[in-house]
């Protein structure tokens, strides 16, 4: 596909001998992590397809949109309501970055300690690879954790059109004010950058079009519950990962097909991990495209991930806009009713999020919990200990894995998880 | 019927035979592991008699491409082992060559909470030989050689390399160098514990590990937990017993609870 799209490429400035490379590691990881695996359903043919022209066709479409003169919106966060953008006829891609890159570079502009989802989102603009960074007609950032809302203040001169929505920290009335005085300007700035007006009508498309994107991942998450499992975690997070870059009904229509055969599978007792396979839930930080180290190092250990309690999956992707509302200051309430809900660890205090993990580690059938924590992340770092704590007075097994994206500790975590696989099995 | 445990360390390959009709030890060997292990486990398996193999160890999957046995983790291997030497034992600390492990036991036998040491070789058996390395003291010796020196004296980095050099200013004061050895001994028992306290603070306590032969780091270890160790005449094989006896409780589908 290289010379295909190799001018597209150029025209929105990568660096073409880096942006092979990267393209490389990432051909060889998702054969050797995703096509590897065995059974895997057909339906997963359209989300291969989907990552192999992710840098490609579906760059060109972005392309083409702008064209037409939609503009591309790129986020770092599911606080971001995607909502606004599609009603401003925007097009929204997740900009979060799973891989090292251009460390040397990065590392001149920001501390080592810094988390490397962080570092990896400096590393894609320095090292000029993401495709869809350079796009983006505006790039939204948020104040959430310190690491993220501090390197804003540095990645601002580095990219054309950066905009800071600030977050609530505190669930509270003022908290919410925030989050509905946040929504009120990025609705304006979306009408400025697009020149559209958004009205109730459009507003409600964008709504419908994103509760059903959302409607499709719930109905796969429930699938997931089966024994023995029809679809692998791996599989699983990439498409949460998908979700963040692909066209909104396309995505939905190809999850709702998947699940079809999931449906049949099920019926048909046809799973990917034997049955009676341990079953783990995830929990923790986001884990964004390439970054599959720890689903892998688990399935791989013969453990099925059975859900994701993170932005890249159900954190993110939990409960639906309600539509009853027909004025746009009722769609907007009830677009901040939905967000202010998400139980991310930049709120003080957190209680909800161990409420969903405990209820996600019974609807899905776990029977352990590992927590992912990114090292460097304060947040869900500090979070961990004591959800660790609380669910092992439950009598449920909890690991505590702090990693970040190189493969050092790989030799290290395989032991400490094939144990915990040993200790729940 | 022979079974055997194969752990494959990141030191040392250690092997236990047993015989499972009388549960005892017919056969251990050891040998280096070199920067050819599986040329070391070719040459070390050659000869045994076996019914059953199990490995262990960070080269486990060595083991398992040579002779196609299952493979448990160390940290099963040393539970197993350990409760099977001390029945009564709750909690299981290892300090092997490159890594430490920290293990509470449930009351079945079956492993609890653990952890292991991260990227990095402090605190580990390796940091002592480093050091008793730079005092010109052969490994075995160090242990002893620290107990003669006198307490109160604390090193404070935990990385190899700060801490040589903290040792070599501390000698340049003219500090007897038996003092700075307890020192040393002191800073990997403090980062032991805090690896076992944050597992389980329930004694018995085991000691394994081919660093459990060092006295000094037994006597502290004891002083500090206020509690006697239980230590095997062998600690260094108690992962490869581990893994023998998992084998005898996998096969005689007895003792479910420990081998599950
Ligand atoms: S973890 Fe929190 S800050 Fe990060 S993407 Fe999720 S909601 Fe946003
Ligand atoms: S992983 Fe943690 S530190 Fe990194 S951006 Fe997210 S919340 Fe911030």
């Amino acid at each position: 596909m290289s010379q295909q799209y190799e001018s597209m490429w150029r025209e929105l400035g990568l660096d073409l001998t880096a942006h092979d490379a990267l393209l490389k590691v990432l051909a060889q990881g998702y054969h050797d992590i995703f096509l590897s695996q065995a059974n895997r359903p057909t339906g997963m043919d359209y989300f291969n397809f989907v990552v192999s022209e992710v840098h490609g066709l579906r760059i060109q479409e972005l392309m083409d949109a702008k064209r037409q003169g939609r503009k591309v919106v790129g986020s770092y966060c599911v606080f971001v309501p995607e909502e606004i953008v599609l009603a401003a006829d925007g097009v929204c891609v997740g900009l979060c970055a799973g891989a090292d890159f251009a460390t040397d570079e990065v590392e001149k502009l920001l501390p080592r300690n810094t988390c490397a989802l962080i570092k990896s989102a400096f590393g894609f603009k320095l090292g000029k690879v993401c495709p869809y960074l350079e796009a983006a007609d505006m790039i939204v950032g948020e104040n959430t954790c310190d690491g993220k809302k501090k390197s804003y203040e540095l990645l601002g001169p580095l990219v054309k059109n950066l905009y800071v929505m600030d977050l609530p920290q505190v669930k509270s009335e003022k908290g919410r004010e925030v989050l509905r005085s946040e929504y009120w300007r990025f609705k304006e700035e979306m009408e400025l950058l697009s020149g559209v007006k958004i009205d109730a009508e459009r507003l409600k498309k964008g709504i419908d079009a994103v509760n059903a994107k959302r409607e499709a991942v719930h109905r796969l998450s429930r699938l997931r519950n089966s024994d023995p499992a029809p679809i692998s975690g791996l599989d699983s997070l990439l498409i949460n990962q998908i979700y963040f870059y692909d066209d909104p009904a396309r995505f939905t229509s190809s999850v709702h097909k998947l699940c079809d055969e999931i449906e049949e599978r099920i019926a048909a007792r046809n799973g990917v991990f034997p049955e009676g396979a341990p079953r783990i839930l995830l929990s923790g930080c986001p884990m964004a495209v390439p970054n599959w180290k720890l689903p892998w190092i688990i399935e791989s250990s013969g453990a099925v991930i059975v859900g994701e309690e993170s932005c890249i999956g159900e954190r993110g992707t939990r409960n639906l806009v309600e539509t009853t509302s027909e004025s746009i200051e009722g769609m907007i309430e009830a677009l901040v009713d939905r967000y202010f809900d998400i139980n991310c660890a930049i709120y003080t205090p957190n209680p909800g999020r161990l409420d969903d993990i405990k209820a996600m580690k019974s609807e899905y059938g776990a029977d352990g919990v590992i927590h992912y924590g990114l090292q460097f992340c304060q947040p869900y770092q500090i979070e961990s200990i004591p959800v660790e704590k609380t669910l092992e007075q439950m009598s449920v097994p909890t690991l505590r894995v702090d990693t970040d994206y190189s493969m050092e500790d790989v030799g290290q975590l395989k032991t400490r998880i094939e144990a915990f696989i040993e200790r729940i099995k | 019927m022979v079974v055997t445990g194969i752990d494959v360390g990141s030191r040392a390959i250690k092997i236990v035979q047993m015989d499972s009709s009388t549960l005892s030890v017919v056969n251990m060997k050891k040998t280096e592991t070199t920067f050819n292990p599986k040329e070391q486990i070719l040459k070390v398996m050659d000869g045994l008699n076996s019914d059953v193999y199990i490995s262990t160890g960070y080269g486990r999957k060595l083991v398992q491409d040579v002779c196609g046995c299952e493979a448990i983790t160390e940290i099963l291997a040393h539970a197993t082992g350990a409760k099977s030497l001390f029945p009564e034992a709750n909690s299981v600390l290892d300090i092997g060559g490159q890594d430490t492990k920290a293990i509470s036991l449930e009351k079945n036998g079956q492993v609890g909470k653990f952890e292991m040491n991260d990227r990095c070789a402090a605190g580990t058996g390796k940091f002592l030989e480093f050091m008793a390395t730079s005092f010109q003291i052969p490994i075995e010796k160090f242990g002893d050689f620290a107990l003669k020196g006198q307490p109160g004296l604390a090193i404070n980095s935990m990385c190899t390399v700060f801490a040589e050099s903290e040792a070599t200013s501390l000698m340049a004061k003219g500090i007897p160098s038996e003092d700075i050895a307890l020192a040393l001994h002191l800073s990997v028992v403090k980062r032991s514990l805090s690896m076992l306290r944050r597992v389980s603070d329930v004694g018995p306590f085991v000691f394994s590990g081919g660093v459990a032969k060092n006295r000094c780091v037994v006597k502290m270890l004891e002083d500090e937990l206020k509690s006697s160790v239980f230590v095997d005449e062998f600690p260094e094989m108690v992962g490869a017993l581990g893994a023998a006896t998992f084998a005898i409780y996998k096969f005689q589908g007895t003792r479910k609870n420990i081998a599950k």
